[in-house]
């Protein structure tokens, strides 16, 4: 039996004892095979000592089960690791960061409280799925969408807390961002409701986030300051219709006015989502080409140019979409020609045109995230196919968040490719790839990087490579929006502005709030205090 | 008298039996809908249908509840173990009742 770090075994013992009268034995699990379903399968330390592992695991059904946990961890010093469904897969999982943790899986708190369809919010507690919202709203038939990210059996609360993103309208897409008042369990037991949830019967819960006075709701977000049992969100009202275009520009070096022209009109309400490419991804085998993008410091884009021209494509791609109503997106679709026609040599295409909702087959072929649907297509990225036969075990995020202009995609592949390249990793080195747009006003520059749980050496050299990643975006001052447990440390170092400030006045606040060190310890590099030194790792 | 009871019984023994199979796979079926479908489903955009398929090219169906070679001991291994990309399932995802109904529901014979 595994025992979490500086426990007695008497306490250990006691500690279980009292987690089963609190939930009932059935949901206290201690089993090595139990334990073992809390490894975090894309763990890039996966088999090796520094893997984290839970000592036990228990699933709570109700706030006041939560508490009564919080509470046992205190009297016994038991570290607490709190996750939702457990499926942030290349984030962690559901593995905690402090080894000998107790996970507390709150996957069986799964209850939608509220869904309001004319003012556009609901209420949720942190087991409901992206898939069990949905199912919840279809089933009532209810006027509103949700904005749900690619792997639909994800939290809702977890997604949000993790500052997870989807693909519909900006605000939407963040997730944090559309997220209105919470409910949480402290380290010492306490429930507090922040925003309009501090006063009681507040009809606005979810729809005010701000309530009155200090705003706390961040220090819940990738934070170890409380257990989440009830969020509110809002949610965008069910579209009457859905256009979609893609503008086609020939110079490698229009990426520039490319992003200034869509950035307002996605900044103005314009579009939704934007999606970004390059017609060249489907000649980078082509052998002239791969002499073009092998040249010292990347491809000259004189020369590639010369190259798109030569093959008649394109040097970008921009999928433009339009929610609304069906007169208003097409207009809206006519203006966004006339602003990228300023780029000279801009192409046109017509896309998709909907009513909305669509009909299944068109749902069946949709891109079915940009309509709020959760699906988990997205896991054809890496799961095995005829292009495809030697399959990855999984990946881990390296996801830094870089400005939302031209140049820095050009420097991004500059920057970040070489370190790819070197490390051993060439497969992930692409000079014709688009930024990941999910965030609203910043882009995200990600890799997934390949895991495996038979090969040590080679996530030894992911882990390489991933060290070295987080350095080259530091220097440029880019840093990382979310990461593994293995990383939180290395990338919490990076924001060090005045030594380590923002870390220090969060290390003041853990001491406050969670005296014992009982929560989320090591999360996003927020140690409590007796692990502070050491940081996790075992003597 | 104690021949006809012991009939009786057996007769209401295996009928509970008969019963508690049907339940299982009923069970197993919404299981199999709620957990395994959006990625083993036979619809557009199923990883696991596509990896099926590149694996077996043709020799088993792809889609896994057309699969008739499943046993209980398969279905249980990889729900609780994973494979490629697909991670293990916890047990406050899928309990132990409805893996066993799960296992039913894959390993029964199919025309």
């Amino acid at each position: 039996m595994a025992i979490p770090p500086g426990v007695s075994e008497r306490d250990w013992t006691a500690a279980i004892k009292e987690f089963e009268e609190a939930v009932g034995a059935q949901w206290v699990f201690t089993s090595s095979e139990d334990i073992a379903l809390y490894r975090d399968a894309y763990s890039p330390l996966w088999g090796e000592p520094e893997e984290r592992l839970a000592s036990g695991a228990v699933a709570p059904d109700t706030t006041e089960q939560v508490q009564r946990i919080v509470r046992t961890a205190n009297t016994y010093k038991i570290p607490l690791y709190a996750i939702a469904t457990g499926r942030d897969l290349g984030y962690g999982g559901s593995a905690p960061v402090l080894s000998g943790s107790v996970v507390v899986d709150l996957k069986r708190m799964n209850r939608v409280i509220e869904v309001d369809d004319k003012r556009h919010f609901a209420i949720v507690e942190p087991g409901v799925a992206y898939f069990d919202f949905y199912r919840h709203i279809q089933e009532r038939k209810l006027k509103v969408w949700i904005d749900c990210p690619d792997p639909g059996w994800g939290s809702v609360v977890g997604n949000a807390l993790d500052h997870g993103v989807g693909y519909t309208y900006g605000a939407y897409r963040d997730h944090f961002g559309s997220h209105s008042g919470l409910e949480v369990v402290l380290p010492n037991g306490d429930l507090v409701r922040t925003g309009m949830g501090a006063m009681p019967n507040a009809p606005t819960w979810g729809e005010y986030r701000y309530g009155y006075g200090p705003y706390a709701d961040g220090l819940f977000s990738q934070g170890n300051f409380g257990i989440v049992t009830k969020m509110g969100i809002h949610l965008f009202p069910q579209p009457e219709a859905y256009v979609s275009g893609t503008v086609t520009v020939p110079r490698r070096e229009d990426i520039t006015p490319l992003v200034e022209v869509m950035n307002y009109l996605e900044h103005t309400g314009v579009t939704g989502q934007p999606n970004y490419s390059s017609p060249l991804a489907r000649l980078a085998r082509d052998p002239e080409l791969v002499a073009l993008a092998s040249k010292p410091g990347g491809p000259v884009p004189a020369e590639v140019d010369r190259f798109a021209a030569q093959r008649g494509v394109g040097s970008w791609s921009l999928e433009l979409q339009f929610y609304g109503g069906a007169k208003v997106v097409a207009a809206q679709w006519e203006f966004a020609k006339e602003r990228f026609s300023a780029i000279r040599g801009a192409q046109f295409t017509d896309g998709h045109s909907y009513r909305l909702p669509m009909t299944p087959d068109e749902e069946d072929k949709a891109h079915k995230v940009a309509f709020g649907i959760p699906n988990l297509a997205i896991f054809a990225g890496g799961a095995r196919s005829e292009q495809n036969p030697s399959p990855r075990d999984g990946h881990v995020f390296f996801a830094p968040v870089i400005p939302k202009n031209g140049e820095a995609i050009l420097e991004a592949m500059r920057a970040f490719n070489p370190v790819v390249i070197e490390g051993g990793l060439p497969q992930m080195a692409s000079w014709f790839r688009g930024p990941n747009t999910w965030a609203y006003r910043t882009f995200v520059w990600l890799f997934g990087l390949p895991v495996s749980r038979s090969n040590k050496a080679d996530n030894k050299k992911v882990r390489d490579v991933m060290e070295r990643l987080i350095q080259v975006a530091a220097d440029r001052g880019w840093g990382e929006y979310r990461a593994a447990p293995a990383f939180h440390d290395a990338i919490m170092n990076t924001y060090s502005f005045n030594n380590n400030a923002l870390r220090r006045m969060h290390e003041t606040l853990k001491d406050a709030v969670d005296p014992n060190g009982i929560l989320g310890a090591g999360r996003y590099g927020v140690w409590p205090k007796h692990l502070r030194e050491a940081r996790g790792r075992r003597a | 008298m104690k021949i006809r009871l012991l009939f009786l019984v057996m007769l209401v023994a295996v009928g509970s039996r008969a019963f508690a199979q049907t339940a299982d796979v009923k069970r197993g079926a919404e299981v199999y809908q709620y957990w395994c479908a959006s990625c083993h489903g036979p619809q557009t955009g199923t990883p696991g249908t596509t990896a099926l398929a590149a694996k077996y090219k043709g020799e088993k169906p792809a889609v896994l509840d057309r699969r008739t070679d499943l046993t209980l001991q398969t279905v249980t291994f990889f729900v609780r173990n994973g494979v490629s990309v697909m991670a293990p399932f916890r047990k406050t995802e899928i309990g132990d009742a409805d893996l066993a109904a799960l296992a039913a529901y894959l390993s029964q014979k199919r025309p």
